[in-house]
């Protein structure tokens, strides 16, 4: 699943349940997911960083 | 009997600070008398004997409500967690049941269903957390030892912002069982105190060691390694002098000081969000059902969050921690132990969703966990301890960091840079017991 496809699954089911505060939130934490995407395929692939 | 009663006096004179949620007052006096009885007779257990500590209101104490800082319901346990079964052996008496950010689950110890916890020089900052009541309760001599947890920082944090040392040991070193999990991989759970001293004190009974810890010994030239990529990119001015004052006396005591890498340190908090959220969120789903509205807010939806992660991100987070943990044996292979401060800022402010760090606004929590974290995720031994305060009077702390399996011996160079870094005998809060 694509970052873009999640937060907007996400976010429509966070409104679902009465939870519109969380949208702010999920859109940080898909940021994060992004990064953490990006590590994992640069290191998996040998990149040295630091 | 004098030192309970003593604490619970300094207790009742400063409630303001919510620093305890249950004072058991009958009970250590009750085992204050006992123990009284005891020493009277030579049954002498040992330094804890009759030396009261308070138990962070996360672990379960027999008889009293396990509240975890909460308005949900609490647990009512019938018997003590392991811990505190371990240090009831070794004498000492629980006075009480400190304060706490709810549910473990922040830094600063302000959203608790029983109110703020205040730092003692003001009472508009934080004292940090979550573990912000034992601090508290340290630093003003309502105890003498306390039993903390860390899942990203949580004994270190406050035991930084308020002069206190506070050590997680190395993982699953020490039991949680009868403890409110927060994050079940990252949990941990350590001692604070006033001085090192105090804290291997602790360590001893709470790990039942057969052998009593020597913290104070012949002194060997150790290395120091201060990991200064992502570490101390961005710190307060009077933080970053600190670490520059401890390197200059260990470097003038004979000991070395060199710089080292951690590879990949960058990722830390990308890797830890994506497992303490699932990870805390699986505790608290039946609640979160039941009884939403009981959560503080924001507690409430970072718990929240954590239902949306994907086990594949899960699964990541868990691979690249393998990685960080490789990064740090590695930047442990050329020196003995790590050199950092614990935070980046003094006590923030109380409600402060942002902080100044050096000229740039960042937000609180991910900058208050930005230095321990790492050690959670890998399971490494990490202890803070005062060094020295900022310009205008806050408590600045600096940590170690040790290989796994080896925190007695983190202790022991704990021990000795707490000379260097406190400038005396490391006790901030005057002479413990």
């Amino acid at each position: 699943m694509t970052i873009e496809d999640w937060l907007r699954a996400a976010c429509e089911d966070a409104e679902r349940r009465g939870l519109p505060e969380l949208k702010p939130l999920l859109e940080s934490l898909a940021r994060a997911t992004a990064a953490l995407r990006e590590a994992d395929r640069l290191i998996d692939r040998g990149h040295s960083e630091s | 009997m004098e030192l309970v009663r003593g604490c619970l006096d300094r207790i009742e004179s400063r409630l303001e600070l919510n620093a305890f949620i249950t004072v058991m007052a009958d009970s250590a006096v009750s085992a204050a008398e006992a123990a009284e009885r005891e020493l009277a007779a030579g049954q002498y257990r040992g330094p804890l004997h009759g030396i009261p500590i308070s138990v962070k209101d996360l672990v379960d104490v027999a008889g009293t409500p396990t509240t975890s800082g909460s308005a949900v319901a609490p647990r009512l346990p019938a018997e003590d967690a392991p811990i505190v079964v371990r240090l009831r052996d070794a004498g000492a008496i629980i006075i009480g049941k400190t304060n706490l950010h709810e549910f473990a689950f922040g830094t600063t110890s302000e959203e608790s269903a029983f109110g703020p916890v205040h730092h003692p020089k003001d009472p508009s900052r934080s004292p940090g957390g979550s573990s912000g009541g034992a601090a508290v309760a340290l630093v003003e001599g309502m105890c003498f030892g306390s039993v903390g947890t860390d899942t990203g920082g949580s004994v270190r944090i406050p035991s930084a912002i308020c002069g206190t040392v506070g050590l997680k040991p190395t993982y699953a070193e020490l039991p949680c069982d009868g403890i409110v999990p927060l994050s079940t991989t990252l949990d941990h759970v350590g001692p604070m105190a006033r001085s090192v001293a105090d804290v291997a004190v602790m360590f001893e009974a709470m790990s039942a060691q057969s052998h009593p810890l020597r913290v104070v010994g012949p002194e060997r030239k150790y290395t120091f390694g201060v990991p200064e990529p992502y570490f101390c990119d961005r710190l307060h001015p009077d933080v970053r002098a600190a670490l520059e004052r401890t390197r200059q006396a260990l470097v003038a005591a004979g000991h070395e000081v060199r710089r080292v890498a951690i590879e990949h340190a960058s990722r830390t908090a990308d890797v830890y969000l994506h497992i303490v959220l699932p990870e805390a969120s699986w505790y608290h789903a039946p609640m979160l059902s039941s009884d939403p509205d009981r959560y503080s807010p924001g507690v409430r939806l970072r718990l929240e969050m954590g239902r949306y992660v994907l086990a594949e991100d899960y699964v990541r987070a868990m691979h690249l921690r393998e990685i960080l943990r490789a990064a740090v044996n590695a930047a442990l292979q050329s020196c003995d132990v790590l050199l950092l401060p614990t935070q980046p800022i003094p006590a923030p402010e109380l409600g402060a969703t942002t902080v100044d760090v050096d000229g740039s606004r960042e937000p609180v929590r991910a900058t208050m966990l930005r230095l321990t974290q790492l050690f959670n995720i890998t399971g490494h031994p990490a202890i803070s301890l005062p060094a020295g305060t900022t310009g205008d009077g806050w408590p600045v702390g600096i940590q170690l960091v040790g290989q796994s399996g080896t925190t007695n011996q983190l202790l022991h160079v704990a021990a000795i840079v707490e000379r260097y870094s406190t400038g005396g005998d490391g006790s901030v809060g005057g002479g413990t017991g």
